[in-house]
């Protein structure tokens, strides 16, 4: 049954949204969070397995201290206080994805609280404030056999893999976002793609939310315009992109609206998010934390991290995000606008490392925010996996600068890069790009053109500059478009003097 | 010390994944508050210069470096499992959805 839906405009109308924004971060530690099995993504099934990540009997967990290390780093970051003493509780309940039918997570002693994160969304900064961010553990991967296309429902059995199981996670929990109105959908986006950029910058993820290591959680409620009260909420689970994260906020904000308009009260429960047509639908009701059972885990003992450590770790921060921003600006020569686009786009660090290839930023800008984004948003992929490096759009960019290819040329050399043809060199010479700059040939054409249009030709002869377009059009549809622009227009008007 | 009531060990019963019959809840639910009594004596004993305590040995900071062990081949994973396919776990339909 189709839900509902309240236009989006008549929502912000009538209610504040809050938003809050659970985001899983897996680390890339060489191994597990309390076993020595290897982390590496795309294993074969049940081959980075152990005793203790299988829950078999009388295993020991025993805490990574790298793990340790990046949930401290990932809480300065987030401008957090860190913990002088935390325990591990165990999360209990029945799922074949945990062996141990526990997650190792934390409770009410997080390692990491009270943070954070300073959001810009179209130029205007919005403060998140974090709650916590905690270590757990990552879940096995079921796969479910004889339902319709891998669903749970009507499933015959199901099979389970535990390479990912006891993989390290870090959840950052933000508080209530309250105050956001219509650009709620937005600094939900905002906030992940900034996170992300900060787990990039600590370099302790593949932060790839295509393989799933970084994995949001939306909880939205909607209350009455003014009225103050928050609504019940509703959490989306395991949105896999920026783009969805921002469709799944304005969906559940109409969808909310419309059941709230109709008289009826929004239901506590999980939704699952479908990236296909952008919808939501009801899940299983939220358990209370006390169905969990939570209780300190005994067969670890408390991490109490010194503040020794804690000053040393905060040493190795990278720049704050706002002030490299505001650097970045200054460096490249971008306008306000160009740089917010670029930031929205979340073309920053690709823009960053475009540049560093050797790219001008105005180039490095202009490719990954117009061709690249249009075929990411076609793909409906995120920029970053369009399948085009920046070390390759700065060659792309090097042939350009040389007048080897023009900038449609390069369209097609980015078409070869994505089909994965070679280097931009490479693919140049395979499909045959290469602009021609050989005045015999183009004379030729140039001369046919000037034949098939006397009309054209005779108002340039007769100093009409402008109409030199058209053959400069049908010189370039000859050449398959393989011509240098420029050049055509000198030997048109040196024939046409 | 407040009783456990029937609709709470069923509850209980019930995140346990236990199936518990009507007779069962009405044998089962008196034993547990028997066994709550029985620990609640501890209670007594326990003063308040004793903290609650999930470790015996007051130790902090048991870390291990990040380095990979051997793990098991898939066929001593799976050796325990009583079903198996793909080199995976199989295990019987899913009711309810994930945590």
């Amino acid at each position: 049954m189709a839900d509902t839906l309240i236009d989006f405009d008549e929502v912000v109308a009538t209610y504040d949204p809050a938003l809050g924004l659970e985001v899983h971060v897996e680390l890339n530690t060489n191994t597990k969070m309390f076993c020595g099995c290897p982390t590496t993504f795309g294993g074969e099934p049940n081959t980075q397995v152990c005793p203790t990540c299988l829950g078999l009997p009388g295993a020991m967990p025993v805490v990574n201290a790298k793990a340790v290390e990046a949930a401290i780093r990932i809480g300065l970051a987030l401008n957090c206080d860190i913990a002088e003493w935390c325990r591990f509780a165990r999360k209990n309940y029945f799922y074949p994805d945990m062996p141990k039918n526990f997650q190792t997570s934390q409770y009410d002693e997080p390692i990491c609280f009270e943070g954070y994160l300073d959001v810009d969304v179209e130029g205007e900064t919005f403060r998140v404030e974090i709650e916590r961010a905690h270590m757990e553990e990552d879940t096995g991967k079921s796969t479910h056999i004889g339902g319709a296309t891998g669903r749970i429902q009507g499933a015959d059995h199901s099979l389970v893999d535990y390479n990912r199981a006891g993989i390290p996670l870090i959840e950052i929990v933000t508080k209530p976002i309250l105050g956001a109105g219509e650009k709620a959908p937005l600094v939900a986006r905002a906030y992940v793609a900034q996170l992300r950029d900060l787990i990039v910058a600590l370099g302790v993820s593949d932060a790839r939310m295509d393989q799933g290591s970084i994995r949001a959680d939306v909880n939205l409620s909607l209350s009455p315009k003014g009225s103050g009260v928050l609504g019940t909420r509703t959490e989306t689970k395991n949105v896999n992109s920026l783009r969805s994260v921002e469709r799944a906020v304005r969906f559940e904000m109409s969808r909310h609206a419309a059941v709230l308009d109709a008289g009826g009260s929004i239901l506590q429960e999980t939704r699952h998010f479908h990236e296909a047509d952008g919808t939501t639908s009801s899940g299983r009701p939220k358990s209370d934390a006390e169905d969990y059972r939570y209780f300190p885990e005994p067969d670890l003992v408390p991490v109490a991290p010194s503040r020794e450590w804690v000053e040393e770790l905060r040493g190795t921060l990278p720049e704050n995000p706002t002030a490299k921003r505001a650097r970045l600006q200054e460096e490249w020569g971008f306008s306000d606008l160009e740089m917010r686009d670029t930031v929205g786009a979340g073309a920053l660090s690709l823009v960053e490392e475009t540049v560093a290839a050797g790219a001008s930023p105005q180039s490095a800008r202009k490719w990954w925010l117009s061709d690249l984004a249009r075929r990411a948003n076609d793909a409906g992929v995120e920029l970053a996996e369009v399948g085009v490096t920046p070390e390759q759009v700065a060659g792309v960019q090097r042939l350009v600068d040389a007048k080897t290819i023009n900038d449609k040329l390069a369209r097609q050399v980015f078409d070869g890069l994505i089909a994965g043809e070679g280097t931009p060199e490479e693919i140049v010479a395979a499909r045959g790009l290469a602009v021609v700059s050989d005045d015999g040939a183009l004379s030729a054409a140039v001369d046919k053109a000037i034949e098939t249009n006397p009309d054209v030709a005779d108002k340039i002869r007769d100093g009409k500059v402008a109409a030199a377009g058209a053959l400069i059009g049908a010189v370039m549809k000859e050449m398959r478009g393989q011509a240098d622009a420029g050049r055509v227009r000198e030997l048109i008007l040196e024939k046409l003097a | 010390m407040p009783e456990l009531s029937r609709d709470e060990v069923r509850h209980l019963a019930d995140l346990a994944r236990i199936d518990l019959s009507d007779a069962e809840l009405d044998h089962l639910a008196p034993q547990l508050n028997v066994i709550l009594e029985s620990v609640a004596s501890i209670q007594g004993v326990a003063g308040d210069d004793v903290v609650p305590t999930s470790h015996p040995i007051p130790m902090t900071n048991v870390f291990r470096e990040d380095v990979v062990r051997p793990s098991l081949t898939p066929e001593q994973a799976l050796s325990g499992a009583p079903e198996a396919e793909d080199d995976k776990f199989s295990v019987p339909r899913i009711l309810g959805d994930e945590q």
